[in-house]
């Protein structure tokens, strides 16, 4: 039988959570992404030692994630981008407590109110640490069906495994399309490995604490020094990207999650008029595939960043370019998505610009 | 022969309290914590101290204890909670904190019915950061932003938050003591003892509010502050059970 299930992006998270293990999901209605909410409310109900909490607020339901964290569940909570930016006080505290989380950021046009457009507005606040303080999320950036339901399993493995919050950086569009998906299996929450700082009650061992506040600014620096390494630790174990027709491409489109997809339309189109055109797609923004662009780089000297922004990941791209390739640009901010057609035409421009036809 | 009358309490660390002379904080912990172990309890009670004077409490308490952010208790103590729900978890929270900041976590706790106990220490002002008007201080009360006296068309009045809470349907037991005097602080005692058991069998949200001197921010002597609560402080928050459904279904 076909394991394969057609289902709305947003459900697609909600039940990889479930089968990665989370006990408890907290949030407060915000579109374009309410169909997570639902399925969590859902999905929980029939589970015997599941919690849903329709929260008051977002400051509320990151906090109930955090006290969920603390008593050692799998948590997850879910916003669209004002809402995430409420959200960041909890974030920051469960960064500096090491915490482990989940948020789904379904981005949607902004800033202020915006819209409720997909948009890839969010990506500073998401890979910079969002909260105040010096720390950074994992944050993963899915293109598709499938790629939502493992990068679910993964970020509660992250989280878990590093003690930190992960971010799951989508929009609008990811959450409403609906593809074909293979779920991993449920996993056995006894077979997770013990939490050896958990708050469940000091029965035969000392009493524990689990806090931010570091008033000795040498035991502050060194914790801030701690974190630091762990992030390296990261950037080293789980940086991910994928390549798309690289290998000859005299142009690289780098683009992630929706852009991707668009952009991976657009290189089709221009390699059928003979375009040497390739895609670097990367999976985790923070850690940024730097390694996978420098590599791409030794060969290719012309990129292309395209994003539904007015340029974010561009200055992550530049960052670790250091000035050794030519970096363009193209954004549609706002909640415009574009077309394929679009891209192709963009890349049709800067590939002749650039007198790359030779090859 | 000898017979022990006073000793520290079992869940209270060898610490020094770090709070000032007269402040009620110290008393209100070790009441805490002699509640803890006279209910036995000390292995499954998780407390959530606040942003606040009583920010430390995790240096004194020996229990597990969590850290919320600023007026969060009521939502951290709710994540730990639903989790846990054989465990028995407090937050620790001042006026301030959760009555400014944190006034609509609380409510809402409230009003799910969450199984958890708030201890409430009502001080009318923000100690920590320097004495500024807290939501609780009185009309016509100075503090470091209130200079000429908290005035009710600038200011606002204060915040009877029990009150308000006591509307809210899953509200079990509340009650405003206070700390200033040893009737008073027996009187605490039972409410905590109280607040917990209604916890512990499962009946929904209990609250205890304790009025409590701040000789510090207030200007005034230990004894003077203790007094003053009595005479002036009890005038708008008295001391009473303001909600009690025990028992009553």
């Amino acid at each position: 039988m076909d394991k394969k299930v057609l289902m709305r992006g947003s459900h697609v998270i909600g039940e990889a959570a479930v089968r990665s293990g989370c006990r408890l999901y907290a949030g407060y209605p915000i579109t374009p992404q309410n169909e997570l909410g639902e399925y969590m409310s859902e999905a929980m109900a029939s589970l015997k030692d599941g919690t849903f909490i329709q929260a008051e607020s977002e400051l509320a339901a990151i906090n109930m994630v955090l006290g969920a964290s603390m008593a050692g569940a799998r948590a997850l909570t879910s916003s669209s981008s004002p809402g995430i930016s409420l959200k960041q006080e909890g974030i920051s505290f469960m960064a500096a407590q090491e915490l482990p989380a989940v948020i789904v950021n379904t981005m949607r046009g902004g800033p202020g109110l915006g819209n409720i457009a997909p948009s890839q507005g969010d990506y500073f606040q998401a890979t910079r640490g969002g909260g105040h303080g010096d720390y950074r999320t994992i944050v993963l950036a899915p293109a598709s069906g499938q790629e939502l339901a493992d990068l679910t399993r993964k970020a509660f493995e992250y989280a878990d495994k590093y003690q930190t919050p992960v971010i799951i950086l989508g929009d609008g569009m990811m959450g409403q399309m609906m593809e074909p998906v293979e779920f991993p299996d449920p996993i056995d929450l006894n077979e997770l490995p013990p939490k050896p700082w958990v708050l469940d009650g000091a029965k035969g061992r000392p009493s524990r604490i689990i806090k931010s506040l570091l008033l000795d600014i040498s035991m502050e620096e060194e914790h801030n020094w701690k974190l630091s390494r762990k992030y390296e630790s990261i950037a080293r174990k789980i940086t991910s990207s994928e390549t798309f027709m690289v290998s000859d491409a005299s142009l690289v489109v780098i683009a992630y999650g929706t852009a991707a997809r668009i952009a991976k339309g657009a290189i089709k189109k221009v390699r059928d008029i003979g375009l040497n055109v390739g895609l670097l797609r990367p999976i985790t923004l923070f850690p940024f595939p730097k390694r996978a662009l420098l590599e791409i780089s030794r060969l290719v000297k012309n990129f292309l960043v395209f994003e539904m922004s007015t340029g974010q990941m561009l200055e992550d791209v530049k960052l670790a370019l250091e000035g050794r390739s030519n970096v363009h640009f193209y954004g549609r901010p706002g909640g415009i998505i574009s077309t394929p057609d679009e891209i192709s035409k963009v890349i049709n421009s800067l590939y002749h610009r650039q007198h790359l036809e030779e090859g | 022969m000898e017979r022990k009358v006073f000793q520290k309490p079992k869940y209270l660390k060898k610490a020094i309290f770090h709070y000032c002379p007269g402040c009620g904080h110290s008393i209100i912990h070790r009441l805490v914590a002699e509640v803890i172990e006279e209910l036995d309890i000390g292995e499954k009670v998780i407390g959530v101290p606040p942003a606040g004077c009583a920010v430390l409490a995790y240096n004194y308490f020996d229990i597990d204890m969590g850290e919320a952010p600023h007026g969060r208790g009521a939502a951290v103590a709710t994540g730990i909670k639903r989790i846990l729900p054989d465990r028995i978890v407090f937050s620790y929270q001042g006026d301030g904190d959760i009555a400014a900041i944190g006034t609509a976590e609380t409510i809402h706790a409230a009003n799910r019915g969450e199984k958890i106990t708030i201890i409430f220490v009502n001080n009318g002002v923000y100690g920590m950061t320097g004495g500024q008007m807290a939501p609780t201080t009185l009309l016509g009360q100075k503090s470091t932003t209130t200079p000429g006296g908290r005035d009710w068309a600038r200011d606002g009045a204060p915040l009877d938050l029990s009150q308000m809470l006591a509307i809210a349907k899953g509200s079990v037991y509340i009650e405003r003591t206070s700390v200033n005097s040893p009737k008073n602080i027996r009187r605490t005692k039972k409410a905590i003892t109280k607040a917990f058991k209604v916890q512990m069998e499962g009946l929904g949200f209990s609250l205890i509010e304790i009025l409590s001197p701040c000789p510090t921010n207030w200007k005034m002597p230990p004894v003077d502050a203790a007094k003053w609560v009595e005479e002036t402080v009890m005038k708008i928050f008295p001391l009473k059970v303001i909600k009690d459904e025990v028992g009553k279904s």
